[in-house]
């Protein structure tokens, strides 16, 4: 399994960003088995970030890769909205085990 | 224009002008739009410009911006949803604005906002507090004071819950009301509704509606302020126009009868009609209209006054409808006028365009702009009937009535010229404007002897005295002529027939003259014969008398011989004898007689 690049945009210690933020760590742990890259974007910080990843609703959660892009907006609760929004329901079928594994070597180790 | 009324329109133009200080206005550099607006949109409040595809929404939300820029040191923010920065700099570079200066020079921002919902999932409670983020980094980069949002509506497609999204637009309204920003929300125009999903709820300071519309194959495009808080605006339809000037609405006129009178008059290049009205020709600034059948001379009288505007070194500019330029410039010079070197001195600038090209306001809109642009002394326009192509007569009627005022409010003397179809309606313009016109002339064809000959004539000329003459109008390479008609014993006469009766008065008089002059010849003649019959005589008296005295001189000699020999007689006989000689004498000297 590629390492995820994941997004997380908040806008200050509010709640829902807070839930987000800890609903995503869960799931990560759970699904992700530590080949995942977090980032944690605070708007209120850096406002400028927003117009990048096309951010409008907070808290929103950005799949940078692997491509295509997804985002995922809300305080995350719905574990399997979440999991089908990153494509990890039925990514097990996924048949090119060989040639990801050496990438997926390559980017985790920089992880 | 269907809609309008004169009295609506007075009455919101006096109650504008009240209530211009009252409000806050920010000014939209749009020409027009500030005019019916009183001043421009509500500052520091939030105005919905909706419409449907194609109407120019965002062009208008641009332009607001854009004049604000550059013209009222107002920076902006632009954010869009659904042009990249790149298209929107592409669509105003062809009005000759340069977004991306704007931006580099931070009076300008902008934003895209791309809302894909096929990459949204939504999971769990969320707001749009990214967006205000984002809107107050763009307004904190540039130090915003306008903003456009084009078309917030997009959010609808992208977020499905629409109750979070209703209070998340509210909130983002009190948002910018308490930034104290002049907001342009752009909105599709929904079936029943002013905009698809209402938001004209949300945002109830001012709303401005276009709409575009297509009749008889022509499409005009139409504002309309359906709501101002809190000032009196136009309520009518006013056509606009998208150049490549950017927009521009009518009318850009005020619609007060306060224009300044001018006693100046301007030559109108026939001496023959200058001595007609008074001597001086027309009023500077007043409306003339020559109105004539199918070639009586109108073309030909309005290009004379050109001529001779240009000729002062006064700008003219002529707008027709019939004939192409370079047409016109040939057909002139038949009469001696030559334009061509006015157009190159750029003293007469001649504009020619298709009158089915646009309905009539969009030509009075096009005719505004060439004012605005060329700043002409004078304005022909030749001829005004064809605006009538594709438009009803009334809206005819009150664009010109605006035309008219809007040209004498700038002192700007109009020449319009009407074609007469029905000859039997002379004295009747089409369009009803003769009323408005200062002075009307009317050229008209007078038909006599299998010849139409032209004929004009004042039909009124307000505020000087004019001739009630009928002319007749004559065309020649030397330019044109109105000479009086024959009108001698009882019949007016015109073309060949005036020529003809001319001719024959002439041939009189000369024959006239010929029996005097052969009379005083007989007369001196007479005298001549008899001064020669005197002298005869005389010649024959001298003749007699000559002879005579020669008899005379004879006979006295005779009795001088006589006397002789008879006093050597009686010298012979002695001395006493001399006295009966003597009365010898006297009685031989009575002989004769």
């Amino acid at each position: 399994m590629p390492v995820m690049k994941l997004r997380l945009y908040v806008a200050g210690q509010t709640p829902k960003s807070m839930a987000a933020l800890s609903n995503l760590q869960q799931i990560c742990v759970a699904h992700l088995d530590g080949k995942y890259d977090l980032e944690v974007i605070d708007l209120i910080k850096n406002p400028q970030l927003a117009q990048g990843d096309q951010i409008l609703a907070i808290p929103t959660l950005v799949r940078n890769l692997p491509v295509p892009i997804r985002k995922i907006i809300g305080d995350l609760s719905n574990v399997d909205r979440v999991l089908v929004g990153l494509d990890l329901r039925g990514s097990q079928h996924d048949g090119n085990g060989e040639t990801r594994s050496g990438f997926d070597k390559a980017i985790g180790a920089k992880t | 224009m269907a809609k309008s009324t004169k009295s609506a329109d007075f009455a919101a133009a006096m109650n504008g002008k009240a209530h211009h200080s009252s409000l806050p206005k920010a000014p939209t550099g749009i020409q027009g739009l500030d005019e019916i607006s009183g001043g421009g949109l509500p500052r520091g409040r939030t105005a919905i410009v909706c419409g449907g595809p194609g109407c120019g929404k965002s062009m208008l939300g641009m332009e607001f911006l854009i004049h604000g820029a550059q013209d009222f040191d107002e920076p902006g923010v632009l954010l869009a949803f659904e042009e990249t920065p790149q298209e929107m700099a592409s669509n105003v570079a062809s009005l000759g604005f340069d977004l991306k200066h704007l931006v580099e020079t931070r009076k300008l921002f902008l934003d895209f906002v791309y809302v894909e919902p096929s990459e949204i999932q939504e999971t769990g409670e969320y707001d749009l507090e990214a967006l205000f983020i984002r809107l107050q980094h763009a307004v904190d980069s540039v130090g915003a004071k306008r903003i456009c949002l084009d078309t917030l509506e997009a959010l609808f497609s992208g977020f499905s819950n629409e109750g979070l999204l209703r209070s998340e637009l509210r909130r983002l309204f009190r948002w910018l009301k308490e930034r104290n920003l002049t907001t342009v929300i752009t909105a599709e125009k929904g079936e029943k509704t002013l905009t698809r999903h209402g938001l004209e709820e949300y945002v109830s300071d001012c709303v401005i509606l276009l709409d575009h519309r297509v009749r008889d194959q022509i499409s005009t495009r139409r504002l309309r302020i359906v709501k101002y808080r809190g000032t009196s605006h136009g309520a009518d339809e006013y056509p606009f126009l998208i150049d490549n000037q950017g927009i521009s609405v009518l009318p850009v006129t005020s619609l007060e009868m306060t224009h300044k009178v001018s006693n100046e008059r301007v030559p109108t290049g026939i001496a023959d009609l200058d001595e007609m009205l008074g001597g001086k020709g027309f009023f500077r600034g007043s409306s003339v209209l020559i109105s004539g059948t199918a070639g009586s001379g109108k073309t030909t009288m309005a290009a004379s006054f050109a001529d001779a505007t240009c000729r002062r070194g006064e700008r003219c500019l002529f707008i027709g409808f019939e004939e192409s330029v370079a047409q016109v410039a040939r057909n002139m010079s038949s009469v001696g006028l030559n334009l061509k070197q006015w157009v190159e001195k750029d003293l007469l600038v001649h504009e020619a365009w298709r009158p089915s090209q646009y309905g009539i306001e969009m030509h009075l809109l096009r005719i505004h702009k060439l004012i605005d642009s060329v700043k002409p002394q004078h304005v022909i326009i030749d001829p005004i009937t064809n605006l009538i192509t594709g438009s009803a007569q009334r809206d005819v009627y009150s664009m010109l009535m605006r035309l008219m005022d809007y040209l004498k409010g700038r002192k700007i003397t109009s020449v319009f010229t009407n074609l007469n179809v029905n000859s039997d309606q002379l004295e009747q313009t089409d369009i009803g404007i003769s009323s408005l016109c200062d002075t009307w002339i009317l050229c008209r064809d007078a038909e006599l002897n299998g010849e139409r000959n032209r004929c004009m004539y004042i039909l009124k000329s307000r505020g000087m005295a004019h001739s009630n003459q009928i002319r007749e109008f004559v065309m020649s390479a030397r330019g044109i002529r109105l000479i009086p008609p024959y009108v001698g014993s009882g019949v007016v006469l015109t073309g060949s027939s005036r020529i003809a009766q001319e001719s024959k008065e002439r041939a009189e008089a000369q024959i006239r003259s010929q029996e005097i002059e052969q009379k005083q010849e007989t007369l001196e003649r007479k005298r001549a014969a008899l001064e020669a019959q005197i002298m005869i005589m005389k010649m024959d008296f001298a003749a007699e008398e000559l002879e005579l005295e020669k008899i005379i001189r004879e006979g006295q000699s005779r009795q001088k011989q006589v006397q002789i020999e008879r006093n050597a007689m009686s010298h012979l006989r002695l001395g006493k004898q001399e006295s009966k000689s003597e009365s010898f004498l006297t009685k031989s000297a009575g002989e004769p007689s």
